[in-house]
């Protein structure tokens, strides 16, 4: 069970246990709805500045390139721009409420606007996915 | 904002988290860093020219 004492072997020393406790994925989903939250709960204090410095960077320079956040799926391309999107957690849903992003892409700079939204989102996700190892011990 | 320097900010800030994602500890984060930097910037460069030169 997740949310019980979970006992993992150290990296390289197998005789040697980690005891943790507590909820092993909250790492995971705090980092996905605040990008670099995973390693600011674990302490990771210098990591979790520069992954959510970048992925807050690259999302705030898609805003301002007039990128487009993705509303609603039409066809298989949509699907995965909404996907992209839905990476960036809180960062999605607070751009939702107040209607930030163009609704359509009319400038070819907007085009890449709408790309680093996207990829800040799978970044985030990468991110967050990174900060679950680091709590189960999967990498140090 | 042209275009390359929007290649050259997106490699930065995707390349700073490949870095701390895909390695453990600081040295080989930095190495790794600049790594993913030098190859997306050089294959925008690349793909660059020869677009150019099918355009042609």
């Amino acid at each position: 069970m997740a949310t019980e004492e979970n006992n993992i072997a150290a990296p390289g020393n197998g005789s040697q246990s980690v005891s943790q406790q507590g909820f092993v994925y909250l790492p995971l989903i705090v980092g996905w709805l605040v990008p670099g939250g995973g390693h600011f709960l674990l302490r990771k204090w210098g990591r979790g500045a520069l992954l959510s410095g970048s992925i807050l960077a690259m999302f705030a320079l898609g805003l301002a390139m007039q990128g487009k956040i993705y509303a609603g799926a039409h066809d298989i391309l949509d699907i995965l721009g909404l996907a992209g999107d839905l990476g960036n957690g809180l960062l999605y849903f607070v751009s939702r409420i107040a209607g930030w992003g163009a609704d359509q892409v009319m400038v070819t700079t907007a085009d890449y606007g709408t790309r680093f939204i996207v990829v800040a989102g799978l970044l985030n996700v990468i991110a967050a996915v990174d900060a679950h190892n680091l709590r189960t011990g999967r990498k140090s | 904002m042209t275009h390359f320097a929007a290649v050259v900010l997106f490699a930065f800030f995707a390349s700073i988290v490949f870095g701390i994602t895909q390695r453990e500890t600081p040295r080989r984060m930095i190495r790794y860093g600049i790594y993913c930097f030098v190859l997306f910037v050089a294959s925008a460069i690349v793909l660059s020219w020869v677009m150019y030169l099918i355009a042609r």
